[in-house]
Parts: structure tokens; C-alpha cells; sequence
């Protein structure tokens, strides 16, 4: 028996048992089974993938399940590694869910749908065959839509995000579903290995429609931009753990979808202007996503933004490598390919943690708005050091886990550029505008984050309490804190000590593109083939070491004396209120200025004068608001199109049984004489 | 221990000793500069010595409803500068970290630095302190492409950000140093080292007024050895950026083989360097006026034009 094998059965096994438990075990108890059974169904998801990872393929055939095609699953090195993180978020999400889900979560149906999702998103990287990776799909998008809409009793917003996020997402079906049947339609049978071989015989232009459908659908599903509408909507909405699966889980299998498409399936066909297209697209999402999370000051919506971000930075890593191997450097294609996969790991933790911990200050405040919260230090100490862990985690700022992959992928696009030296056929011109942008871009965004969550961090958590919820926030129960706790010390691992990951992630890239592997096993970040070397544990050392030796030298050469508690300095205006402290929208005020040319914020101010003077004023209003400027020149004309087409149809439906009938018979007749003609 | 591993940690030892000692006296010599150009007398380059001395024995004091990141950032922000100081390549060439000195990492360190001080800025709740911090951080947002191009554009001849292969190749090929794209590069990570050391025209290090401050703002509510700490290292940031920029362009002097000779050597030329770079960075402080904050971006996105004019010179100039 394989252990690949084995395991993805116990996780299948456990999350239809999960399901039975969600419907038979009583309301009290049922959260805590549920959560246990989803929990163990992640950690079978992890073995499994960790066991695929150090070299165990599994492969097997279904034919009962699906009638007609049958299920095939195949786990191999880049599957496994998207099956590993689903499963290790699944494990932190579902413990955190046993003490989130007592808060009206608790009903059949929710935690019925909880564990699917959960399968879901560990099959969707195990399918062998297009017909399963389609069904997992559609699994996937069904179920997480039934737990998005789970509160909508609650605040009338989830009903609206839902809708966003079911249009959207069946659009994206749509798309991935013409593309892939336009990949099967020559392949002898629908498996991936029949479509591979076949792939060659695809003229040029039937590969680049199949592509770019592919890219449209998995790239919507990423939250890229302009396809990320639905995402800043859904994922605050949907509860903490649920968001955190969509954000830390769902969306890397857009990633794995392009990647599977374009490196695999597609492999032979790729051309550059595809992995341009790539490149440029995760750009723009990294910069806009980053730019919107700036000025956002709800927690939640500000974390899907930098959701949009991330998978920018990752599809940035992935065209730089298909550029790479299409000018013929599979060194660097396989690096900048595993600075992509370590991306998706490492926002995997970070952002479980962030999500968690938002949800926590949810669960705690009642409140998602950062104007409101701050001080949350004194009441919720834990879980302010779990989202400042994950915000260091996510700034791209050392010792932190985005750091290294950022770092990562940076020194595959230094070197993309020959030196001066080098033959200039080395380098197509492309390459020589391309990389030093993408330098730029990855920049302003590692720059923009630092900004956001020290914003999201300062503002939420430190300084003092801007309204009563946040001032009488208490810690949340244990399970929760054990779910952050886990995603904790998976962000932490992966920040000091990225090469137990690194290395394997390397040989999955370099299965891909064909190279040797691109990093070194050893305790630093090594690269191989091109020069650099980083060691994340030595950063720390000598950060701790310096640390101590600040602390300790004055101590001993000027003495120490007792600390003595001071009032703030007040301008002698007395006590100083809340109100008179920044709040998160002042915080980002100043970039918000500088961006406005792309952000287009919408302000008003509203002057009501004196009723006896127009000299004094009674009241002033301030309101402000950025508007997706994306959303409202892309969405609005087509919904608005969509919508006086629907009136226009509606001429049609006078609610005439007669007339109904005629439009049934004058369509048979159409259709059979479509048939004769034909 | 080979030669160079050798040479690392000596280097390195020494080269945090000279910058922790010569940091306070470099901006006594800069403070002093610009009060002999503008007719004034000036307290002598080791005021701030004496003003940390007094510093570091008063009191500690803690503002009330300020949490542990208030107390902790200063800590953090002079033992990132203690690292940066430690494996640059200041008095030798060789690392005692090499797996540390990357151009990358400390960048980012640097900026960590700057975190860890605009997270306390926020943890006072005060207006100033918000104020301080959101100033500082859209600067700092704005200056990290510039730098990172810049980096770009120095690392392609080199094949490698390692500070130390940066430098080697600098002193096998003195010639590089008036490339094109080495002086561009150099122009813009001038920009880059006055926005990120707070100096003329992006902030007045010497003012209290609300309206114009940025680093102080954050760190108005630090007194007694918080403060001093502040300073000191705001000191030491200082020294290492204008070390950065003398080695990174001008390597010549620094010490490449073990020997107290080399030593002694590297450590003079270092300070000479840094010496004649904060006098000069001083005497250009006096004919400029701050520019308005929401005209620093244009002054950034200039520098980012020159930085990408770099990599692209590297490339087309060659």
C-alpha cells in the first residue's frame, strides 16, 4: 500500500464522516466533531501531499464514481505540493472553526458543507483527468459559495458578495471549461497524460484560445485583476476560518490551474507573449491589489486585497519563469518558478494566520472597521501576537516568511539580465524592459505592504481603544487560539528555516521546466546555477544577539534605574481623547494623495451653516470613499448593458400561456429546420 | 579558519565599534558644518556624545498606556543597525555573515528599523505620533523602488547581490566607477540615502514644528535612555547609509587580506570617506529649503527615473 494512497483515503473517509456528524450529532457537541473530523482530513491531506512531495506518484482510476468518464486521480510533485498547503490550512482553519462556529455556525448545514469544501480543495490538486479536475471544481466553488452566504441572516452585505462571487465564479467555470475541452477534444480519453501527449498536434492559435481561456478562468478564480471584483467581496464576508480557507487555500489553485495548463499540459506549446501576458497581469494585480489594501480600513477587506497582491507577486515569479525557458535559461525559469511555489506556501501561512486573527477581533469586537478598533493589546494580548507575527510575516520585511520568497524571486529576475558583457543575443530586448519593472513593481509593492500592515497593526492593535467594543475586547476561547497558534508556528518555521521546504519545491520547478534543481540542500538559502545566498537563521542570531548587546552594554555603563510612568505629552490640553488619535484612514491619507491619479478617491464635504449667520457653521460632514476604479469602468457598463437587455427581454414574457407555447413550437420548427438544412 | 573568515569577524567587530563610536561624531561633524557655513559657532563635533552620555543616565520613563512595543523599538531599531554595521562591507570586504551581506537584505533591514520606530509613533495614540509614522512609512514605501533598481542596476556587473562580490568587482574593474550607469545609479541612491536618513529637503532633522516633522514627530514622546537609543542609532543608520554609498562606489582603502596594516588602514579610509560625505551631504544641507511632503514623491519618482535609467544604461552603454 502506497502511503499516498492510504492517506487520501483517510481523508476522504474522515470528511464524509465529518458530513454524517454534521447531520446527526447534536447542535452542543457538533462544532467540536465536525471540526476534529475536518482537522484529521487536513493532516491526511498534508501526509499525503508530503509523501507525493519525497518522490511517492499514486494514480488511480474510479470508473464507478461518475458515470461515463469516471474519477482519475494522480498526486505528482506539483500537485502534492498545492495538496500539502490545502490540507496544512484546513487543519488550522477547522480547529479555529470549533470555537468560532458557536456563534450561529453552528447549523446542519454549514458544518455539513465545512468538511466538503475541505475535500474539495484537497482533490481539485489530485485530479488526473479534466472531467475530475471539473467536478473537484465545481465542488469546490459550490461548496465555499453555501459557506460565504452562511451569515447572511446577519448583515445584509453577504447576500450581494455572494451573488458577486456565484456569477463570477461560473464564469470563470465557463472559461476553464471551454478551455480545457478545447485541449481534450483531440486527446484520446480526457486524462491529463492523454491531453499531454496530444498537445503537440494543437496549431498555435488553438493552444494560445485554450491558454488564455484557461488563464481568464484560474485568474479570476486568483483574484487577478481585473477579474478580482468578487474577491474583496466574499472573503470579508464569508466567516474568519472560511475566509481564511478561501484566501489561503482556493485561491493557489488558480496558480495551480495556469501553472498545470501552461507548464504541463501546455508545455510544448508555450510561447512568450503567453508568459508576458502572465507577468504583466500579476503585476498590475500586485501593484493595484496593494494599492487598494492600503487605503482600505476594513480588516477583513483589506486582507483580501492583499490577497489580490500576493497571487500578483506569484504570477509574477510565473511568467518570469516561462519567459525564461522560452529564451532558453531553464536555471532561472526553475528559480523564479520556485520563488512562485514558495510564495504560495508561505502566503498560505501568513495569511491563515492573518485571516484567524481578524476573525478572532471580529469574534471579540463585533467590528471589521479599523477606525474603531486599537488597544486590542491589553484584552486580546495573543491574539494581537499572532496578527503581528503574520503582519511581519506578510511585509516582505526580514526575518519574516515572504521575505525569503520575495527575495527569492528577486534574484531570479536580477539575473535574468546578462552581464554587459555577455553576447547580446543573450537577452531579447523584452527581457531588458521587462525584468527591470518587474523589479520596480515587486519594490513598490513590498514598500506598499510594509505600509498597509503596520497600518492594519498599529492602528488595530496598538495605541488606544477608539470605541467601547475595542476597549472591553476579550481573548478568545482556546480552540481558536489554537488555530492561530498552528499557523503561527508554521509562519515561523517557514521564515527561519525555509530550506525544509525550499529545496523540494526547487526539484518540482525543475521537474517542470526541465533543469537541474535550482537550490541547494543546505541549512542558508543556496541557489544553484547563479550566484546568492541567503541564511535566514543567521539573520536572526545576529538580530538576537544584537538585541542583547543594546540591552545589556548601557546597563552596565550608565546603570540602571527604575522606570517611572509619565503622562503623554498633550500640548497641556489636558487628558487626550480617542478622537483625537490617527486613525486608519488618516494613516494612509498621504499615499492616498499621492496615488490619486489611480486611485480616484470620492470625497465630500458637507458644510450646514448657522440657520441666523452664514458665517458660522453648524456642522460639517466629511465623507470619503475609494471606489474600484476597475470595477466601475469594466463591471458597471456591462452590468448596466446586461440590465437593459433584461428589461428589453422582459417585453417578451407577458405571462401568456399561449404565448409561451407559440415560442416552443416556432423553436422546434427553427431547430428541425436547422437540422434539415444542416 | 580560513583567511577570510579571519578577516570577517575581526573586520566585522571592528567595523561595528568604529561606527557605534564614530556615528554621534558624525553628526556632530555635519551639525557643526552647517553651523560654521550659516556664521555660527557651533558646539563642537562631540556635543552629541555628551548629550547621549546625559541621556543614558537619566531615568527611563515609560508614557502611560504605551505597551511594549514603545519600549522595545528603540532596542530593536539600534540592534538592526548594530547587524547592518556588522556585515557591511565598511573596514574589510569579507563578511563575518556572508549568507547576511546581501544588498537586499540589508535594505530591508534597514527599513525594519524604521518599522519597529513608526510602530511606536503609532503605540503613543497621540496625533503626533500617527502623524510621525504615516509620513514615514509613505516615504519609505515610495523610496524601497528606487533603492531596489538602483541595487538592480549595481548587481548586473557584479553577477550577484552580495555586498562583498559588488565591492570585489568594483576593485578589479576601477573603470566601472564612471560607467554611465554607475553614476546614475550613484545620483539615485543619493535621493534614496537623504529621504531615508531624514535630511534636507525631505525632513528638517533640526525642526520641532508640527507641520514639517517626520522623524520627530515619532519620536516625541521618548525621553531618558529610549532616547538616547533613538538617537544614537538614528546616528548609526546615518553612517552606515553614507558608509553604503562610499564602499559601494569608491572601495578603494578597504581592507582585503587579514592584517593590522589592512586594518588600520580600511578603518582611516572609512572614516575619511564618511567624514568628507556627511561634510559635503552638510554643506549642500545649508542652500536647501524642506520641500512640501506631497512634493517629495516627485523628488522620489526623479530618482526612480535615474535608477532605471541605470539598469538600462548597464545594458544599452556597455
Amino acid at each position: 500500500m502506497n502511503t499516498v494512497e492510504v492517506a487520501l483515503g483517510c481523508a476522504a473517509g474522515s470528511a464524509l464522516l465529518a458530513v454524517l456528524a454534521a447531520l446527526v450529532v447534536r447542535r452542543r457537541a457538533r462544532p467540536a466533531v465536525v471540526g476534529t473530523l475536518t482537522a484529521i482530513t487536513g493532516a491526511a491531506g498534508v501526509v499525503a501531499g508530503a509523501a507525493a512531495l519525497l518522490g511517492e506518484r499514486f494514480a488511480v482510476e474510479l470508473p464507478w464514481i461518475v458515470p461515463l468518464s469516471g474519477i482519475a486521480l494522480t498526486v505528482d510533485g506539483l500537485g502534492a505540493a498545492f495538496l500539502a498547503v490545502s490540507g496544512a490550512v484546513a487543519v488550522a482553519a477547522a480547529i479555529y472553526g470549533i470555537g468560532y462556529s458557536h456563534h450561529g455556525l453552528d447549523s446542519r448545514g454549514v458544518q455539513a458543507t465545512f468538511p466538503l469544501f475541505v475535500l474539495s480543495l484537497l482533490l481539485v490538486p489530485a485530479a488526473g483527468s479534466i472531467t475530475t479536475f471539473l467536478v473537484c471544481w465545481e465542488l469546490m466553488a459550490l461548496t465555499s459559495l453555501v459557506l460565504v452566504v452562511s451569515e447572511h441572516r446577519r448583515r445584509a452585505e453577504v447576500a450581494s458578495a455572494a451573488r458577486w462571487y456565484a456569477v463570477m465564479t461560473h464564469l470563470g467555470f465557463v472559461a476553464v471549461l471551454i478551455g480545457l475541452l478545447i485541449l481534450s477534444a483531440p486527446a484520446d480519453g480526457d486524462t491529463f497524460a492523454a491531453v499531454r501527449a496530444a498537445a503537440a498536434d494543437l496549431s498555435p492559435a488553438v493552444a494560445g484560445t485554450a491558454f488564455v481561456l484557461c488563464l481568464a478562468g484560474f485568474g479570476s478564480k486568483s483574484g487577478i485583476v481585473p477579474l478580482h471584483a468578487w474577491l474583496p467581496r466574499a472573503h470579508p464576508e464569508a466567516p474568519s476560518h472560511v475566509s481564511a480557507l478561501m484566501s489561503a487555500a482556493m485561491v493557489n489553485l488558480g496558480v495551480y490551474g495556469i501553472v498545470r495548463v501552461g507548464f504541463d499540459l501546455l508545455a510544448v506549446d508555450a510561447e512568450r507573449w503567453w508568459w508576458l501576458l502572465v507577468l504583466v497581469l500579476g503585476a498590475i494585480s500586485a501593484g493595484y491589489g496593494i494599492l487598494q489594501a492600503v487605503v482600505s480600513t476594513d480588516l477583513k477587506r483589506l486582507l483580501a486585497h492583499s490577497t489580490t497582491e500576493n497571487m500578483g507577486l506569484v504570477l509574477v515569479g510565473v511568467g518570469a519563469s516561462g519567459l525564461f525557458a522560452s529564451i532558453g535559461s531553464p536555471v532561472l525559469a526553475a528559480l523564479a518558478l520556485t520563488a512562485a511555489l514558495m510564495h504560495v506556501v508561505g502566503h498560505a501561512a501568513f495569511k491563515t494566520l492573518l485571516f484567524l486573527a481578524a476573525g478572532s477581533v471580529l469574534h471579540a469586537t463585533g467590528t471589521r472597521d479599523l477606525d474603531s478598533l486599537g488597544g486590542l493589546r491589553t484584552g486580546m494580548p495573543l491574539t494581537t501576537a499572532a496578527f503581528g507575527l503574520g503582519a511581519l510575516a506578510a511585509s516582505a520585511l526580514p526575518p519574516g516568511t515572504a521575505f525569503v520568497s520575495e527575495w527569492v524571486l528577486l534574484q531570479s529576475l536580477i539575473h535574468g539580465l546578462p552581464a554587459p558583457d555577455a553576447a547580446p543575443a543573450a537577452a531579447p530586448t523584452v527581457t531588458v524592459v521587462v525584468l527591470p519593472l518587474a523589479v520596480a513593481v515587486v519594490a513598490l509593492t513590498a514598500g506598499l505592504a510594509v505600509v498597509t500592515f503596520v497600518k492594519a497593526f498599529g492602528v488595530g492593535f496598538l495605541a488606544r481603544p477608539r470605541s467601547d467594543a475595542a476597549a472591553h475586547a476579550i481573548e478568545s476561547p482556546a480552540t481558536m487560539l489554537a488555530g492561530m497558534g498552528l499557523a503561527a508556528v508554521a509562519a515561523t518555521v517557514l521564515a527561519v528555516a525555509p530550506t525544509l521546504v525550499l529545496p523540494t519545491l526547487g526539484r518540482v520547478a525543475a521537474g517542470l521546466v526541465g533543469s537541474p534543481a535550482p537550490i541547494a540542500d543546505a541549512v542558508s538559502v543556496e541557489l544553484v546555477g547563479v550566484t546568492g545566498l541567503l541564511s535566514p537563521v543567521l539573520v536572526v542570531v545576529a538580530l538576537v544577539v544584537a538585541a542583547v548587546l543594546v540591552v545589556a552594554i548601557p546597563r552596565v555603563l550608565a546603570g540602571r534605574r527604575a522606570r517611572r510612568e509619565a503622562r503623554l505629552w498633550d500640548c497641556g490640553g489636558g487628558p487626550l481623547s480617542p478622537r483625537t488619535e490617527y486613525t486608519a484612514t488618516s494613516f494612509a491619507e498621504p499615499l492616498q494623495r499621492v496615488f490619486d491619479t489611480v486611485l480616484q478617491p470620492v470625497q465630500d464635504v458637507d458644510v450646514t451653516h448657522h440657520q441666523e449667520s452664514r458665517y458660522l457653521i453648524a456642522a460639517v460632514e466629511y465623507r470619503r470613499r475609494v471606489p474600484d476604479r476597475i470595477e466601475r469602468h469594466l463591471y458597471e457598463p456591462v452590468l448596466s448593458f446586461v440590465t437593459r437587455w433584461g428589461r428589453a427581454g422582459r417585453a417578451l414574457a407577458t405571462g401568456s400561456v399561449h404565448r409561451y407555447l407559440g415560442y416552443g413550437l416556432c423553436t422546434l420548427c427553427a431547430l428541425m429546420l436547422l437540422l434539415v438544412l444542416a | 579558519m580560513t583567511d577570510s573568515t579571519t578577516l570577517g569577524l575581526v573586520g566585522g567587530l571592528l567595523q561595528a565599534v568604529v561606527i557605534v563610536a564614530g556615528a554621534p561624531l558624525l553628526v556632530g561633524l555635519m551639525r557643526q558644518v552647517r553651523a560654521r557655513m550659516e556664521g555660527r559657532v557651533g558646539a563642537g563635533i562631540t556635543q552629541p556624545w555628551r548629550d547621549l552620555r546625559k541621556q543614558f543616565r537619566k531615568e527611563p520613563i515609560t508614557p502611560r498606556g504605551t505597551s511594549e512595543v514603545f519600549r522595545a523599538a528603540p532596542v530593536a531599531m539600534v540592534a538592526i543597525t548594530l547587524v547592518v554595521a556588522a556585515i557591511a562591507p565598511f573596514v574589510t570586504a569579507a563578511s563575518p555573515l556572508p549568507g547576511v551581506a546581501d544588498l537586499f537584505v540589508v535594505v530591508a533591514l534597514l527599513a525594519t528599523g524604521t518599522v519597529a520606530i513608526a510602530l511606536a509613533g503609532i503605540d503613543t495614540g497621540t496625533a503626533f505620533g500617527g502623524m510621525g509614522a504615516s509620513r514615514e512609512t509613505t516615504i519609505l514605501a515610495l523610496v524601497e523602488p528606487t533603492a531596489l533598481v538602483a541595487i538592480f542596476a549595481l548587481s548586473v556587473r557584479a553577477g550577484s547581490t552580495n555586498l562583498s562580490a559588488i565591492v570585489d568587482s568594483t576593485l578589479a574593474e576601477p573603470s566601472a566607477v564612471l560607467s554611465p550607469a554607475a553614476l546614475l545609479a550613484a545620483a539615485a541612491l543619493v535621493l534614496v540615502i537623504v529621504a531615508e536618513t531624514g535630511r534636507l529637503p525631505v525632513d528638517n532633522p533640526a525642526t520641532h514644528l508640527e507641520l514639517t516633522m517626520v522623524h520627530e514627530a515619532m519620536v516625541l514622546e521618548y525621553a531618558g535612555p529610549d532616547l538616547a537609543l533613538i538617537e544614537l542609532g538614528s546616528a548609526m543608520r546615518s553612517a552606515v547609509y553614507l558608509g553604503l554609498l562610499a564602499n559601494l562606489f569608491v572601495p578603494w582603502g578597504i581592507a582585503t587580506e587579514a592584517g593590522v596594516l589592512a586594518l588600520l588602514v580600511g578603518v582611516v579610509a572609512f572614516v575619511v570617506k564618511v567624514g568628507v560625505l556627511g561634510a559635503a551631504l552638510a554643506a549642500a544641507e545649508v542652500f536647501l529649503a524642506k520641500v512640501r511632503l506631497f512634493r517629495v514623491p516627485e523628488l522620489l519618482a526623479g530618482s526612480f527615473l535615474l535608477a532605471l535609467l541605470a539598469v538600462t544604461a548597464s545594458y544599452v552603454l556597455a
